[in-house]
Order: structure tokens, then C-alpha cells, then sequence
């Protein structure tokens, strides 16, 4: 044996982002490394912070609805939905059948519509730059489908509290079933490029692992969860807006890796288009707008309602003192919560996979960092 | 201007008579919440339970639109929230946060969400500290705690006790102030941070 030189002892800090292309925005990850492997992590947040809970108070309850829309700026109407039901849930008011439907096919649709750009930068990470150009392709059709409803592409702020602002526009069930009708082939062929690609499957199998135990103990929810075999779902658990009505199952696996999770939200996607297939067939005649009046001002107390956003269980906490201004907004984020486990994910792993668990946790910073 | 009418509200001297908020709707009660929240009393097997376990501990098991919360003593949250792990399945620590009440004598609420999968069903812990009060963490409880708290101590500076990393998550290290205080004003910022570093006067 030589003796030891400078190259045996290396124990190296290496400093990844805030401006790194794979870490999805603005997340700095500071890395212990031994060569390739990785000792440790600490996640240094907060570049995006805008104190959305401080604007909260500082808003009426009406006037907040559209910051919500810049947290998961991926997923906007699922972030105003959470909102919607949580005010509507301290109003004791609930939205009509037809508001209620038509919330189902716009959050699904962006369901899928995040999990599209999940997946196309998902694959550009690992090295698969295909797959992000079909990936947008689609999306493109979905945000279309925003913009005709709302006239905004991201930050849609397509719900009111109590029901809709706008009635759908005259095509809008055309359009949704051709998306639908569209849509399942198209997931035929990414999973074509990607499910049995010999190099996709060998960067992702066993990679990032997260047992259903662990899981839990870090408080992970969404496809992570489900990809670690818990049959978990709040629209299935605690059904809100009408989910109960329609039929669709839980995607899970055993695993809990990389590949689990790609696979789980690959059939979370299909899932989606066949809820809104079930949702815009005769979505209800009625009112648009449930009996909340003009001045949104629920009575002192408080709640705490979540759903099932595309990243995970989004949880409101609201308290009211009885004014037209929220006493306290809480916003209980996937993304924040679930980033926490990336330590336990990549310890011990390879520098390599860092960037690979990064995306498959699917995090947004602008949720992250609120 | 909506904007500036809470922090003013809220920053006055300390509080020397209930004049409080415009709390108009309630009867005047006592300097407590501007007025009461109509929880009704939560009736259950896991209700008798923890208040037969947990004695004084347990001040109040209630309900809220359907939303059932425990009210505990400050030393009493932890050991309730370990014994609903334990003994009750709620393996699931959903979200740890806070409420800050600066006219009440124990000036925050401390807020903790537990959620059982195999029960199907949410609980919350609520206990009021004092300002300067150290509650206990619930890191050994649950891990996720770690960083929900570190997120109750950026933003409210309440420090646990026993946290194995107690420093700001979101908020710059230096960052003097708690932004979610009601004493702090939405436009207020750390000026001496701003100017050192991003090199700008002010970032209004």
C-alpha cells in the first residue's frame, strides 16, 4: 500500500444552487461528499420567500384568493380550490353541484398539467431530453383550456369563494373531451420512451428510497407516499368537492424508489382524465355561486381543511376573529414538508442521484419557500 | 387603507383594559380572544380517554364544524401527542404552527395537527405559551417536527427546547424580528439587513 495522499482523505463540501438547473428554482443544497457519495445535506430555502401567511392578514378574505395561486405556481387551482374550501368551510357554505364539477375538471386538469412539467424536467435531469417536448406539447392544451376559462395560463385564480366567478364558456365539454379522448394515448408514448428504457430504469430503480414507515414519520405525502405502498388519497379519505361521485383508483406501489414514483404518477395522470371524462358528462344545471354574500366575514373560530394537491396533502389553516380579514392564514405546504426527507433519501447515496430524488420529490420553491 | 390597519391596531401599549379590537359582534367578555369561538364539547372514546390520562393536563376536548381539538396545559402537548402516536395510530404529524394573541397574558397559541391513517381522522393539540416560553420540541415524537418548528421559530421566535437545529429556515440567518408577530408591520423589514446586503436603501 502507498502511502496515504491528499486524494484518500477527501471529505468535501460542495455547495449545489441556488442557481443549478436541476434543482427546479431557487434551492441551494449544501452537499457532504466522500468522492462520489454523499455524507450529508442541508437545504438552505427561503430565496422565494414573500410572507404569503403575513399578506393574508393583511387582506380580506376575498382580496387573498389570488396570492394562493403563486405558491405551487404549477398547480395553481388546486392551491385556490384548498383556499376556497377552507373559507367555505368556516362560512359553513358549500359551493353548488355545478361550481363543484366544474372545480373537479379544472383540478384535474391541472393535475396533469403539473404533473406533465414534473415529468419532462423529471427526464431532462436524468438525461432524457425527449420526453420534455411531448410533455409540453400537452400542456400546452391544457393551459389553453385555462386561458379560454379564465383568460390566465399559471396563475389562473379560477375559483371564488362559494363557488365560480365565471360560467363555462360555450365549447369548454368539446375541449375537455377531446383532451381526455387525446390524453391516454399520449401517455401510451412517454411511457414508450421511458418505462422500459434500459438506462431510465437503471438511473431510477432503487434510487432515493423511502419506506411507507419513514414516510409517515417525516410527514411525506402524494406519490411518494403512494409509491411506498400506502393506498392513501384524500380525495378517496376525506372526498371534498364531489370526488365521491367518481369512480377511479389509487395508484401505488411497493418500493418507495425513484422508478415507483415515476411509475405511480404515471397512472395518477391517466386517472385524472378519467375522472374529468366522468365529471363533464352532464355536469349539473344550476347556480354557480353558493349563498356566501357579498362580504366574506365568517364568524370567530377556526379550521383546518386540506386536499389532495399534485405534490401532496395541501392543508389550510384558518383562523378567523370575526372580521373581513383573516386572523391567520396557515398554509400547510407539500413541498416544504416533503423536501425535508431529501437528506434521509440521498445519505449515502450517489452524488448523481441527488439530482434524480430532487426531481422525483417534485418540489416547487414558490411553495417551498411561500 | 386595509394595509395598515391591523399592525397599527395591534401595536399600542401594552394592554391595560380590554379595549382591544373592534369586537363588536360578542357581549364584552373578559380580556381574552376578542370574542369566543362556539366549540361544543367533543364526545368520544378517545375524548374521555385522553382527559382520564392525562388529568389537569388536558384542560378542554372540543369540537368545531366538525373538527375535533384538544386544548392542553403547555407542558401537556408533547406527552399527548406521543401518547396519540403510540397508543392511538395517529402516525401522522400533518403540520405544526402558531397564533400569536398579543393582548392575551400567554401571548401565542401553539398549534399541532395529528392525522391517523388507519382511524381516518384529524386531530388538533392547541396549548397558549407565553412570549419566552420554551415549549418542548416534538422532534422525538416525530421527525417532521424538525423543520415545522424551525418554521414556528423563524416566524414567531418561538424557541423549543431539545430542537436539534434551532436556527431561521426561511428568513436570512441574520434577520433581526418575527415576521408573523402581530407587532410586526406588514411594511416593516429589517432596514440595517436590506442595506448591508443587497446594497439598496430600502426594499420598499
Amino acid at each position: 500500500m502507498p502511502d496515504a495522499t491528499f486524494l484518500d482523505s477527501t471529505e468535501l463540501v460542495l455547495n449545489m444552487g441556488p442557481q443549478h438547473p436541476s434543482t427546479h428554482g431557487v434551492l441551494r443544497v449544501i452537499l457532504k461528499l466522500d468522492g462520489e457519495k454523499v455524507l450529508g445535506t442541508d437545504c438552505v430555502i427561503g430565496y422565494l420567500h414573500r410572507g404569503v401567511e403575513k399578506i393574508a392578514e393583511n387582506r380580506t378574505y376575498t382580496q387573498f384568493n389570488p396570492y394562493v395561486d403563486r405558491m405551487d405556481y404549477v398547480a395553481a387551482i388546486s392551491n385556490g380550490l384548498g383556499y376556497c374550501l377552507a373559507v367555505e368551510k368556516m362560512l359553513n357554505a358549500e359551493a353548488p353541484p355545478r361550481a363543484q364539477a366544474v372545480r373537479v375538471i379544472l383540478t384535474e386538469l391541472n393535475r396533469i398539467a403539473s404533473h406533465l412539467l414534473w415529468l419532462g424536467t423529471h427526464a431532462l435531469d436524468i438525461g432524457a431530453v425527449t420526453p420534455l417536448f411531448y410533455c409540453l406539447r400537452e400542456r400546452e392544451e391544457a393551459l389553453k383550456i385555462f386561458e379560454n376559462y379564465c383568460g390566465a395560463r399559471l396563475t389562473t385564480h379560477a375559483f371564488r369563494i362559494g363557488g365560480l366567478q365565471y360560467e363555462i364558456y360555450e365549447g369548454f365539454e368539446r375541449e375537455v373531451k377531446a383532451f381526455c379522448k387525446m390524453f391516454g394515448p399520449r401517455v401510451d408514448e412517454y411511457e414508450e420512451l421511458l418505462t422500459n428504457n434500459r438506462i431510465w430504469v437503471n438511473r431510477l430503480k432503487g434510487v432515493g428510497v423511502l419506506p411507507a414507515d419513514e414516510c409517515k414519520e417525516y410527514g411525506v405525502t402524494g406519490p411518494v407516499l403512494r409509491a411506498a405502498g400506502v393506498k392513501w388519497d384524500l380525495r378517496k379519505a376525506q372526498p371534498y368537492s364531489g370526488y365521491e361521485k367518481y369512480d377511479f383508483e389509487i395508484p401505488t406501489r411497493e418500493n418507495g424508489d425513484t422508478y415507483d414514483r415515476y411509475v405511480v404518477r404515471m397512472e395518477e395522470m391517466r386517472q385524472s382524465a378519467r375522472i374529468m371524462e366522468q365529471a363533464v358528462e352532464g355536469i349539473p344545471e344550476g347556480p354557480i355561486m353558493g349563498k356566501v354574500g357579498k362580504v366574506i366575514k365568517p364568524p370567530v373560530g377556526e379550521a383546518y381543511v386540506s386536499i389532495e394537491a399534485p405534490k401532496g396533502e395541501l392543508g389550510y389553516y384558518v383562523v378567523s376573529d370575526g372580521s373581513t380579514q383573516p386572523y391567520r392564514v396557515r398554509v400547510r405546504p407539500p413541498s416544504f414538508v416533503n423536501l425535508q426527507a431529501l437528506d434521509r433519501m440521498v445519505r449515502g447515496g450517489l452524488i448523481a442521484d441527488v439530482v434524480a430524488v430532487i426531481g422525483t420529490l417534485d418540489i416547487v420553491l414558490g411553495e417551498v419557500d411561500r | 387603507m386595509p394595509d395598515e390597519q391591523k399592525p397599527e391596531g395591534s401595536e399600542g401599549p401594552k394592554p391595560p383594559a380590554p379595549v382591544a379590537k373592534p369586537a363588536a359582534p360578542k357581549a364584552p367578555p373578559p380580556p381574552k380572544p376578542p370574542a369566543v369561538m362556539m366549540a361544543t364539547p367533543w364526545e368520544s372514546d378517545l375524548a374521555r380517554d385522553l382527559q382520564e390520562r392525562f388529568g389537569p393536563r388536558v384542560t378542554a376536548t372540543s369540537t368545531y364544524l366538525g373538527q375535533n381539538f384538544v386544548v392542553t396545559t403547555p407542558d401537556g402537548a408533547i406527552p399527548v401527542l406521543e401518547y396519540l402516536k403510540l397508543e392511538a395510530d395517529f402516525d401522522y404529524l400533518v403540520d405544526i404552527t402558531a397564533v400569536d394573541w398579543p393582548k392575551r397574558a400567554e401571548r401565542f397559541d401553539l398549534v399541532y395537527i395529528a392525522y391517523s391513517f388507519a382511524r381516518n381522522e384529524r386531530v388538533r393539540i392547541k396549548t397558549a405559551i407565553a412570549a419566552g416560553f420554551q415549549p418542548q420540541t416534538a422532534v422525538d415524537v416525530h421527525l417532521t417536527a424538525n423543520w415545522l418548528e424551525r418554521e414556528v421559530f423563524d416566524m414567531f421566535g418561538i424557541e423549543f427546547a431539545g430542537h436539534p437545529d434551532m436556527r431561521r429556515i426561511l428568513m436570512p440567518e441574520e434577520w433581526e424580528g418575527f415576521p408573523l408577530r402581530k407587532d410586526y408591520s406588514i411594511i416593516q423589514q429589517d432596514q440595517r439587513w436590506v442595506q448591508e446586503n443587497l446594497g439598496i436603501e430600502s426594499g420598499q
